[in-house]
């Protein structure tokens, strides 16, 4: 399929993809090389090689995730994003992609640095823990809190680094980087429309996605 | 010749003996115009090249995939061997509706450069003596090797691959096709692979290699014109080199410390125990069948394989703005040629900006695993190699 600009509701046609992927998708830009680092069987790759003309590649740590993609013909390795960014040159893509990972990665600030280094852009999607339903059950309930997006108990996850909308914002200002684009999802997978402040976002929005690139 | 007493009595031996020269196979020889380069320095003219092709090249030439063998293959990939009588090395991958598929695909299979299938070697008559080459074949590379693989491919009309693909060895080549020519090959395959032979694995090969040259009846590499054949050193050559194509697990498997047909110890150096009696069969098999100097050779060209010291000492350099396509397969049991090794050509490519998917499959059965029955890698070769194939409109 031609590279062209596509609609959310397009795209979801097209692949049936999942909403936070294709909220993804949308802010690449068509024909453009991209790195999807834990890119599970290689869905948005499929996703933005097929409805973006995009050269995707992919990083995926799971064994079973590398070889089914790779089984579909996509360009997937298996690596952990945690070490094998570091092998890339500097801008050897145009946007590096870290979606629902950054959680579990074991060194959240310096996996972001990578992927600015490596990409022109980054694109981060991760679970809101400032979410509203998350600080009422921990409120309520005491205990920490277990969704049907986040089913693991804290004691048995892959997910050891969770942050907050407004967490993640000021990392990455540390990291010196700028925020091009940000969309949120509530809790029925609807982007949060609304241009509000950080702290509404981080009540309303269960999923977040930022599109950075660095500063100046 | 001299006696040939001992010969006479190994029907199988001579029978591979008659496929140097004259081969059950295609035979494409270069004359005088069209010498060979070697490494080595100087030329190699006239030789030929053996090779088997399995399905229809298309109208659009575009559908070509080659295969390049391992140490002990040959260009019967996928069809009854000639000597052995036993199904080709590769038919679990290669064929009609398999995940190479001859019903779609252009199969090239050819024997590699030194080997004793019918592509010159040390076993081939030397036109300038009328006697078997032996050791006064020059020593030949896997660059070598690709370089005479790239003459076939032009005389087969061939001027872009849809794939190379090939394993251990043949992995080496694969790798040597991408870098020498990466206009030339659409996307490349390199399975149970290393971009160069470690020290631990020349010093393997060192040791088949002595066990051959220790056997009296090697004579010097002579033993052709002698009537003799070293086939105790190469026996206990491909005996070692066998222990490591198989894991620790999978030798238990198969045998533990099982007897063999008796109740107990016999307190002597029979074959008492069953991977005894398995690897004397294994060693057996492969003398009747296999040329020793061109083990000699052939192992020796994997040993000087260093893909990165011919760019500088930077791996990443033999592939510097590749458009060729890889896929990179390693089996997580196969202690001779790792995943850390697969690994490090992918940090390569990633580093040379190429194109590349790498896979580690789950297998208890060593190095051998890339010629075994693997569902996994199956789906794997036949994803890669469909995309490709409609990536140039080829499917």
């Amino acid at each position: 399929m031609a590279a062209r600009d596509l609609t959310m509701s397009e795209a979801a046609r097209v692949a049936g993809a999942r909403v936070d992927l294709l909220l993804i998708a949308e802010m690449v830009k068509p024909g453009s090389r991209v790195l999807d680092v834990g890119s599970g069987d290689g869905e948005l790759l499929e996703l933005l090689a097929t409805t973006r003309g995009c050269d995707a590649r992919g990083i995926e740590l799971s064994r079973e995730g590398v070889n089914a993609g790779v089984a579909r013909g996509l360009p997937i390795i298996q690596g952990d994003a945690d070490v094998d960014l570091a092998d890339y040159p500097d801008n050897s893509f145009d946007y590096v992609i870290l979606s629902q990972t950054i959680q579990a990665t074991r060194r959240p600030k310096w996996v972001l640095e990578q992927m600015l280094r490596v990409g022109t852009h980054a694109i981060v999607s991760f679970p809101n823990f400032g979410f509203w339903r998350m600080r009422l059950d921990l409120l309520l309930n005491g205990r920490m809190p277990s969704t049907e997006n986040l089913p693991y108990s804290w004691h048995d996850t892959p997910n050891i680094h969770f942050c907050t909308i407004r967490d993640f914002v000021a990392l990455v200002e540390e990291v010196g980087a700028q925020i091009d684009r940000a969309a949120a999802l509530n809790g029925y997978g609807h982007p949060v429309r609304f241009n509000l402040p950080w702290a509404v976002w981080n009540l309303l929005g269960e999923q977040a996605v930022f599109l950075l690139s660095r500063k100046g | 010749m001299s006696d040939n007493t001992a010969l006479r009595d190994l029907p199988a031996y001579e029978a591979a003996r008659g496929e140097a020269d004259h081969p059950h196979s295609a035979v494409v020889r270069f004359g005088a115009d069209m010498p060979l380069q070697l490494d080595a320095g100087g030329v190699l003219t006239p030789f030929q090249i053996a090779y088997q092709t399995y399905g229809t090249l298309n109208a659009a030439r575009s559908n070509a995939i080659l295969l390049c063998h391992a140490l002990s293959g040959d260009q019967h990939a996928a069809n009854v061997h000639p000597v052995t009588g036993k199904p080709g090395w590769w038919e679990t991958l290669v064929g009609p509706g398999k995940p190479i598929d001859t019903d779609r695909f252009f199969v090239i299979a050819s024997n590699v450069l030194g080997g004793c299938l019918g592509t010159t070697g040390p076993s081939s008559t030397n036109p300038a003596t009328g006697q078997p080459y032996g050791l006064d074949l020059p020593v030949v590379t896997i660059r070598d090797m690709v370089r005479a693989q790239a003459m076939l491919v032009d005389h087969l009309g061939i001027e872009k691959l849809l794939a190379v693909v090939g394993g251990s060895m043949g992995g080496m080549q694969v790798l040597q096709w991408a870098a020498s020519y990466p206009e030339r090959v659409f996307a490349a395959m390199p399975i149970a692979t290393a971009a160069r032979h470690s020290a631990q694995n020349i010093a393997f090969h060192e040791v088949g290699r002595q066990a051959v040259m220790a056997d009296p009846e090697w004579r010097g590499g002579r033993y052709l014109q002698e009537g003799t054949s070293p086939r105790r050193g190469l026996s206990v050559a491909r005996m070692a080199a066998h222990i490591t194509y198989m894991s620790d697990s999978s030798l238990h498997r198969k045998f533990g410390r099982r007897l063999q047909d008796r109740d107990g110890h016999t307190f002597s150096f029979d074959a008492d125990f069953q991977v005894e009696s398995y690897l004397r069969h294994q060693g057996e098999a492969f003398v009747d069948r296999f040329d020793a100097n061109s083990y000699l050779y052939v192992t020796r060209a994997m040993d000087y394989f260093d893909l990165a010291a011919d760019y500088g000492g930077v791996l990443a350099n033999a592939f510097k703005g590749s458009k060729t396509r890889f896929c990179l397969v390693s089996f997580t049991s196969d202690w001779l040629f790792t995943t850390a090794d697969s690994r490090a050509i992918v940090h390569a490519l990633n580093a040379s900006g190429a194109q590349v998917s790498f896979a580690e499959i789950e297998s208890d059965k060593g190095h051998d695993s890339f010629l075994l029955d693997e569902p996994e890698f199956f789906a794997i070769t036949r994803g890669f190699i469909d995309a490709a194939a409609r990536a140039v409109g080829a499917l």
